[in-house]
Formats: structure tokens, sequence, C-alpha cells
């Protein structure tokens, strides 16, 4: 088993399909759910709070806006911590999708800098290309295991 | 029976991100408000992402592209609207700019836009938020456009304390002091005020605070009103100016902060508060008079003994900044009144710069507060926006003037009870 980063990291569909093959998604739902299930918080809607932006500083310099900050404060640890990554790209926005465009560039540009496995694909826009793109995701993950195992 | 709270809708890109949620929350909640995410179906983000044709990258942008257009075509209920995205962010500076000017162009739901960082605290949107639930909440009482009666506006600024007594639609006493401490500084302005007019405080009818001691000296003096600047300033304006049919564009250059209202028939319909630095207040203009050793109320004379000014270098972005320059150009041998002049087009130009681009500027423009008495600062500010800026007597004493008017509402009420 794997830790694969899924971009878009809200996509509950690229989630499903990690999990089912045996691996395990780092996305939203994971980075989210810590935050909301940490005691001592109370900011809702996802119980961050203006120390976030600031623990974001590891990754995004000072003059970055709060919010790309505190976005990374969520994805920077999960990305340091990927052992693979899928990158679905220009997906439509109801595959998944990532609130702010500057920190989705980051994010994949972080991802491609990092020496692990990762799968780069266009989001598909029709039935024959959908076939296709769970197939390359299929083949991704399952090379993924065989890799681990070597 | 307590009031239902005022629906405000936020479209925001990133707040929750930004750890700052909660501040809004609290904010709206305190001055009665409740914030709200409009809820939209994806192919509504779809189709008013296309009608609205300004392309942007970030999903959470298409989302408030289409959360405003649900509202302003009426398929969602708010009473006010707060736009807000984060600070030093060029896109979304750019669609909270252009859905601010939509909803003023299409309906007329009261906006205010802001650019926030993680530091934003809830006392910081306090006033904003409240002008946004004054406007829905009291159309009834700020569309007075005769005052009756005798009453009493205080204005508890961060430089000035101001009190204006009126009687029958007319001014008939003043007070003004430096605020030093809030309650003395008030007290002190209604005894002033009092002492002019030949009035008795008993024979008040109805009292309004407003400005930033507008808690303490309401609590103090039992007001009727106690109201944050914005709304009882855009009042205050239009009803000195003359102004209270149609467009005007109100400008209040203050102590701490600056304030630029578009309102329409007397009701703000956008506005903006803050600056980014003292360097574009009033306060840079107290320092130049103290430099230039002459009083702050010399200032606007002295100033308009030179040209302009526009060739002295001089930036007051930051107060820091704004006073090296001043040095720097009085060790030039630049002239008093060229550098007075400056400080004058430099303040001016922040404000245009930073805060006046929030806003849709229509004619006539009201200059208020103690800083529309310097003249080279309303000089410059009216070449800047390339018309006659219009300064009403009184304009020094527009906070309590606007507050005298609203609270002489209170008095039928009085009576009823």
């Amino acid at each position: 088993m794997a830790k694969v980063f899924i971009y878009p990291a809200t996509s509950l569909i690229l989630s499903d399909l990690v999990a089912r093959f045996g691996h395990e998604p780092l996305g939203s739902a994971v980075a989210i759910r810590e935050h909301i299930q940490t005691p001592g918080f109370d900011s809702p809607p996802i119980q961050m709070t203006s120390d976030d932006p600031q623990k974001g500083l590891k990754w995004a310099a000072v003059e970055v806006p709060s919010g790309i900050r505190g976005r990374m404060s969520l994805y920077g640890p999960m990305v340091e911590e990927a052992e693979a990554a899928i990158i679905i790209d220009e997906p439509d926005l109801a595959f998944g999708c990532m609130g702010c465009a500057r920190t989705n560039e980051l994010l994949c540009f972080m991802l491609r800098e990092r020496d692990i496995p990762r799968l780069e694909l266009r989001y598909p826009t029709s039935k024959e290309e959908g076939v296709t793109f769970v197939a390359a995701i299929k083949e991704f993950l399952a090379e993924l295991e065989v890799k681990k195992h070597e | 029976m307590s009031e239902q709270p005022v629906r405000i809708a936020q479209i925001t890109c990133g707040a929750e991100y930004s750890g700052i949620q909660n501040e809004i929350t609290t904010a709206a909640e305190t001055v009665g408000g409740k914030m709200f995410y409009p809820d939209v179906a994806l192919k509504d983000v779809k189709r008013a992402y296309k009608d609205f044709g300004l392309p942007v990258k970030s999903p959470d942008l298409k989302l408030a592209i289409a959360r405003t257009q649900a509202i302003v075509e009426g398929r969602i209920e708010a009473d006010g609207i707060f736009i807000a995205s984060c600070f030093r962010c060029a896109e979304a500076a750019i669609v909270r700019n252009e859905l601010r000017r939509y909803i003023v162009e299409n309906s007329r739901i009261p906006v205010v836009s802001y650019s926030f960082n993680e530091r934003t605290g809830s006392s910081t949107l306090l006033t904003r938020l409240e002008a946004l639930t004054t406007i829905a909440r009291r159309r009834s009482l700020m569309a007075r456009e005769v005052q009756v009666g005798t009453t009493m506006g205080v204005d508890s600024g961060s430089s000035t304390t101001k009190c204006i007594i009126m009687q029958d639609d007319k001014i008939i006493g003043t007070g003004w002091r430096p605020t030093t401490e809030v309650l003395k500084s008030a007290d002190e302005v209604v005894a002033l005020a009092l002492e002019e007019s030949g009035l008795r405080i008993s024979d008040i009818q109805a009292t309004a605070t407003t400005g930033y001691g507008r808690f303490l000296v309401g609590k103090h003096l039992k007001a009727d009103l106690v109201q944050e600047e914005l709304t009882v300033n855009s009042k205050g304006a239009v009803y000195l100016a003359g102004a209270q049919k149609g467009f005007a564009t109100v400008i209040d250059i203050g102590g701490m902060d600056n304030k630029a209202i578009s309102v329409n028939d007397g009701i703000p319909g956008s506005f903006t508060m803050g600056g980014i630095c003292a360097g574009a207040s009033g306060r840079f203009l107290e320092m130049t008079a103290k430099r230039l050793d002459v009083d702050i109320t010399e200032l606007g004379a002295l100033s308009m003994k030179s040209d302009g000014g526009e060739n002295v270098p001089m930036n007051s972005y930051c107060i820091v900044f704004g006073t090296q320059s001043l040095v720097n150009a009085l060790a030039a041998g630049y002239s008093r009144e060229d550098v007075a002049a400056a400080a004058c087009h430099s303040v001016a130009q922040q404000v245009y710069e930073q805060q006046l681009q929030e806003v849709d500027i229509k004619e006539p423009v009201i200059m208020v507060g103690g800083s529309s008495l310097i003249q080279g600062l309303v000089r410059a500010m009216g070449r800047m926006l390339n018309t006659e800026v219009v300064v009403p007597h009184h304009s020094q004493y527009i906070g309590a003037t606007g507050g005298a008017l609203l609270s002489s509402g209170f008095i039928d009420k009085k009576k009823e009870a």
C-alpha cells in the first residue's frame, strides 16, 4: 500500500479509486477531518484558525495571500508524506474542484518536484476517454503495488 | 420580540482558509446580522460564469460569480452582501471589484467589499457589517430628510469629539474638542453645544452617538440611537450639501481611517473604509503641520499659497516613509508652502489609489470631516477626480449632524411609549 496524493484533492471519485486498489488516498477529506477532530478548535466551517496561514509559511512566502498559506498548511504536510501522486489537469467542477488557482499551481509544482511516481492525466471529455482514463489510473496503481514489493 | 437577524450573503473565496471565518461570523452576530453562503447548483455555476464573461481560473471565484448572480436575479434573498478576498490576490481583486460594480448597477442591495489577511479581527469588520445591517434594517429611518424637534448628535471620533444640537431643521449649537478621555471629551462638547444653543440637557428630546466611542458615550448619554459612522456620515453629508436625492459620493478622510461612500437617495449603496496606513489619513497632515510648525487649522491656508506641490517628491503610502519624504523635501530646499501642498496631494493620491477605486464615483463629490477644512486637500482631491468638490457648511460636524437628524425619528416613538 502506498500513500497517494490526489489532485484535485477534493475528488471523491479519485479518492475512491485509490482506495479500491488498496492504497491510501491523501486528499482534502483527510486534512480537514484531522482539523475538525482536533480538540480545542472552534472556528467553523473547517476549524482553521489564524495560526494556520502562519504554519503555511513553510511552503509559501509571507507575500503570498493568507488563503493560499492556509490551504498549504493543510496540503503541504500531505505532499511531503506522499509516496505517489495522481494529477488530473483541467478537471470538471463536478469531478472535484480546488478553490484557489494559485494554490493549485503551487501544489502541482510541489508534487512535480518530489521524486515519487506520478501520473498526470487530462480530464476525459468522452465515454471512450473516460474508459482509458480509469484504465490508466488502474494500471498506475497496480504498478505502484509491484514497485513497493520490489 | 427581538428583531430577525439581517441576512448577509458571504461572497468570499478563502476566508475559512485564512482562519478568519469565526471573526466574520462574530462581527455579523454582534450587529444583529447572520452570514450565510448562498447555495447554488453546479449548472448555475457554469451558466453564471459563462454569462458574466470574466475569465477566471479559481473555482471559488467562479462560485462567487454564481452566488452573486443568484442574489441579483432574486433567486436567493439577501439583505446585504459582503464580498471579501485575500489581500494581495490580483485575480480575486478583479472579481471582487467587478462583482461589486455588478451588484450596485443591478440591484439596491447594500454591498461592502474587503480584502483580508489572517490578522483580520472581528473588531475591524464590525463597523462595516454594522453599516450593512443598518442600511438593511433602518431604511425608513435613513430616508428621513428633515430634522424635527430638539435633538443632539455626538460624534466621538479617534482624533476629535463633536456635538451638534438641532432644532426644527436648524443647527443651533456646536461643540468641538480633541478626543482625550472619551467620556470627558464628550461631556465637554455637549456642554459647549448646550451653552451655544441656550438650552439645558433636559430640553433635548432625542440623542444619537456615532464614531469610535459611540457605545461608551451612547451608554453614558442614554442615547436613543448608537450608530456607526458610515451611514450617519453619509446622511449628514447629503443633508448639509442639499443632495438628498439622487447619487452622491461622500469622502471622509479621518484621523485614523478614511471612508468613501457611494450614496443613492441618502442611503449608502457601497462603501469602503480603511486605508493601508495612517499615511493616507488626516494623521499625516497633523504630523505635517507639526513639522512645519503651524497649527493644523492653518495648514490649509499655507498649502493654498503653493500651486499644488505636485513637483515635490512625496509618498505617504506609509506614514514613516511619508515623514521621511517630508523631511527630505524640506532639506532639499522646497518651501513650506510647497511641502504643505505636497502633503495634501500625497494624502489625496493615497485615498484615490487605495479606496476610491472600490466605490463608483458619482457627482456631487462631497468631502466631510475635519480634514475637509484643509483647502489644499480638497483642491488636490478635486484635481485628482477632475471635479468641483463640495464642502458643505459644518462639514467637520457631519457625523454629529447626521446623528441629530436621524435621532429625531425617535421622538415620535418616545411619545407613543
